[in-house]
């Protein structure tokens, strides 16, 4: 169990890595920030400078070592734009998605696998179509038509809820079902098609034979087995908490994680958007440890041998 | 005759295709029944029928007697006391057939806490003891295991204790040994044998193994394609089958000293209900048909000698061994 948990760690931290050096290579090949910043009329020697005083002189192997080197020590690097630390920037804008994406995440659960299990557990019915088609639909349109859909129903047409910014609770109703409703319909599906997988195991039939309630064979016997692959799903949706809502909060103009990533890369902010893509791969990697460690408990079978 | 249970006319339907086509069937208190054919017969669904544990686009009609009532179209709750409590059933494919992610312990306390009101400590004694009296060795501590910790022969075990714990009048036996191999097969056969001795339970046991049949019942029902054709005391039919499909699988069996194995000797297969022959559904792979066989079917009628019998043409009764040279020259 030590080496299992062992095992996970390092292959946690090496994404991470691998992540970073990624995000590090890429985004230095894929433009100047001295252009980007001073803009294109500037002297030579200004960008000369430019490039001096944030180390962009140094051959690229020196610049990745001095920037593993910092990250160690906790240093996250400066912002280019407004020389404030990098990190501060992006926690500061963290509570801002949070509360985008933990209310849709509840929503994502609260109603796609209750929806999921119903239809499972009424196949073919009405509602089982109507879940079915009800979930295609929500996680077949794009966030950002369906955030524009949602802004001239409820703002333009309807005039019921503002159709950007942020400030107030209100605000956030847009953003947040823009956000939950293609994952309500990934859930219920998935939830539905591992339900009805379950439902059809001889074990269920076993514990019906046994003189099991109707209600207590699905609770007791059918959902801890379906819970095996939901929680992979879930965990997907919990590493997403950060990244998840880039689209959404460009469209309705919220001041979160996705908006400073968007501006940053624009402006070839070297610091902030390492530091953001980081938050983004460590939040991942660790929901990815909690679901490994979570199948173990969920499933006896897998605590015995760790797969890799 | 007293009896534990009494079918009569059970037919079932899958979305509207027929593959019970009326089923007459009793058993006695403590009687050990053999229901025999080959897979696809229809053995499984006439005791799930039963149990009302086919899924809900199969269409039942006809009657199970249990005592006084009348299980065919009970309401769930009803039906929900007498499984486990009245009449227990294992099945095929024991490992899969145990919850993967339940302790084994907790599955046997569960059907001791519906059908005997036992809790706590007094449930985890008993069910110890019912581990240990279906030959779990060191049962206090493989208590707490999981189905994948225990060998198919094992979980079939495991099944047999959690079926017992509800000290049910009758017992089905599906097929609870196709899936293990040779010597475990015959342990467990044994098992059923000795359990049924010590507690005076009814015994069905679904085979498709005229053999295994013959080691533990008293009465064997032979089914093809949906019906009953040819039931009576295991030795009568066992001594002169007179179906000649009875004959087909008796020809089958190995000697009992050598190795057993899975038995399809008669030439063809059992037919798709959707398309079942006119007349006697066995006529087309049948050596004895005449032509009249695919015309109209025989009835199951009571013969002289005890048995019933549903075939125009059956074995001479006399001439059983002239019989199998007839059919050796064919
Ligand atoms: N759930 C089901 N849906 C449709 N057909 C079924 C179902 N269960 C059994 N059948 C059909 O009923 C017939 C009898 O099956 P069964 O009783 O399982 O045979 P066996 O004698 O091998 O136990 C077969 O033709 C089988 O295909
Ligand atoms: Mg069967």
């Amino acid at each position: 169990m030590l080496r299992f948990v062992a095992l996970r760690l390092a292959r946690a931290l090496a994404t991470v890595i691998a992540v970073m050096t990624f995000a590090f290579v890429v985004l230095r090949l894929s433009g100047d920030p001295a252009q980007v910043m001073l803009g294109p009329d500037v002297p030579q020697e200004a960008v000369e400078a430019f490039r001096r005083s944030w180390g962009l002189d140094a051959p690229l192997w020196q610049q990745y070592l001095a920037y593993l080197g910092a990250i160690f020590r906790g240093d996250f690097g400066v912002s280019m734009r407004d020389h404030s630390p990098a990190l501060a920037l992006v926690l500061e804008r963290v509570p801002a998605t949070l509360q985008l994406t933990i209310p849709a995440l509840i929503l994502k659960l609260g109603l796609g696998i209750p929806a999921g299990v119903y239809a499972a557990l009424h196949r073919d019915s009405l509602i089982d179509r109507g879940v079915i088609l009800l979930a295609v639909a929500g996680f077949t349109i794009p966030s950002f038509v369906l955030g524009l859909v949602l802004v001239l129903i409820f703002a333009v047409t309807l005039g019921v809820l503002p159709s950007g910014g942020s400030g107030t609770w209100v605000h956030g109703i847009l953003p947040t079902l823009t956000i939950s409703i293609g994952g309500i319909g990934v859930l219920a599906r998935f939830s539905r098609s591992a339900m009805i997988e379950v439902m059809g195991q001889p074990y269920i039939r076993t514990a019906a034979a046994k003189g099991v309630k109707w209600r207590n064979v699905v609770r007791g016997h059918a959902l801890p087995n379906a819970a095996v692959p939901i929680v992979t799903l879930v965990g997907f949706m919990v590493g997403s908490l950060i990244a998840g809502a880039v689209v959404v909060e460009t469209i309705f103009s919220w001041p979160g994680i996705g908006r400073l990533l968007i501006v940053s890369v624009s402006n070839r902010d070297l610091a902030v958007v390492q530091c953001i893509l980081l938050l983004i791969a460590a939040v991942m990697v660790v929901s990815n440890l909690v679901v490994d460690l979570l199948y173990g408990a969920l499933d006896p079978r897998l605590r015995a041998q760790p797969t890799t | 005759m007293d009896r534990l249970v009494e079918i009569r006319d059970l037919r079932v339907a899958f979305d509207g295709v027929p593959v019970l086509h009326g089923i007459d069937l009793d058993v006695a208190p403590g009687e050990a029944l053999g229901l025999v054919g080959e897979s696809g017969c229809g053995k499984s669904v006439t005791w799930l029928a039963a149990l009302g544990l086919l899924p809900a686009k199969a269409r039942v009609t006809g009657s199970v007697r249990l005592g006084a009532g009348e299980l065919v179209g009970a309401p769930r709750e009803a039906l929900e006391t007498v499984r486990g409590k009245r009449i227990a059933m294992i099945f095929q494919d024991p490992s899969s057939a145990l919850n993967p992610v339940i302790r084994v312990g907790r599955q046997i306390c569960e059907a001791l806490r519906l059908h005997r009101d036992l809790r706590g400590a007094a449930a985890k004694a008993e069910a110890i003891r019912l581990m240990e009296m279906v030959g779990i060795p060191d049962a206090p501590r493989r208590f707490d295991l999981y189905t994948h910790e225990f060998s198919g022969g094992q979980c079939q075990r495991l099944m047999i204790a959690m079926a017992l714990a509800g000290r049910p009048d009758l017992l089905i036996a599906d097929e609870p040994t196709t899936a293990l191999d040779a010597t475990i097969q015959a342990q467990i056969l044994e098992l059923l044998a000795r359990l049924r001795r010590e507690t005076g339970m009814a015994t069905v046991f679904i085979s498709h193994d005229l053999g295994a049949v013959a080691q533990i019942c008293e009465r064997v029902c032979v089914m093809y394609a949906g019906r009953i054709v040819e039931a009576g005391p295991v030795e009568r039919l066992f001594a002169h089958p007179r179906h000649p499909y009875t004959r087909g699988l008796f020809d089958a069996i190995p000697q009992m000293t050598g190795p057993r194995r899975r038995l399809v000797p008669i030439p063809g297969t059992v037919p798709d209900p959707r398309a079942l022959p006119p007349g006697c559904a066995f006529a087309p792979r049948c050596t004895r048909a005449h032509d009249a066989c695919s015309r109209a079917r025989p009835d199951l009628l009571a013969q002289p000698d005890g048995r019933t019998l549903a075939c125009a043409y059956p074995v001479p009764e006399a001439r059983a061994d002239s019989f199998s040279m007839e059919r050796a020259m064919t």
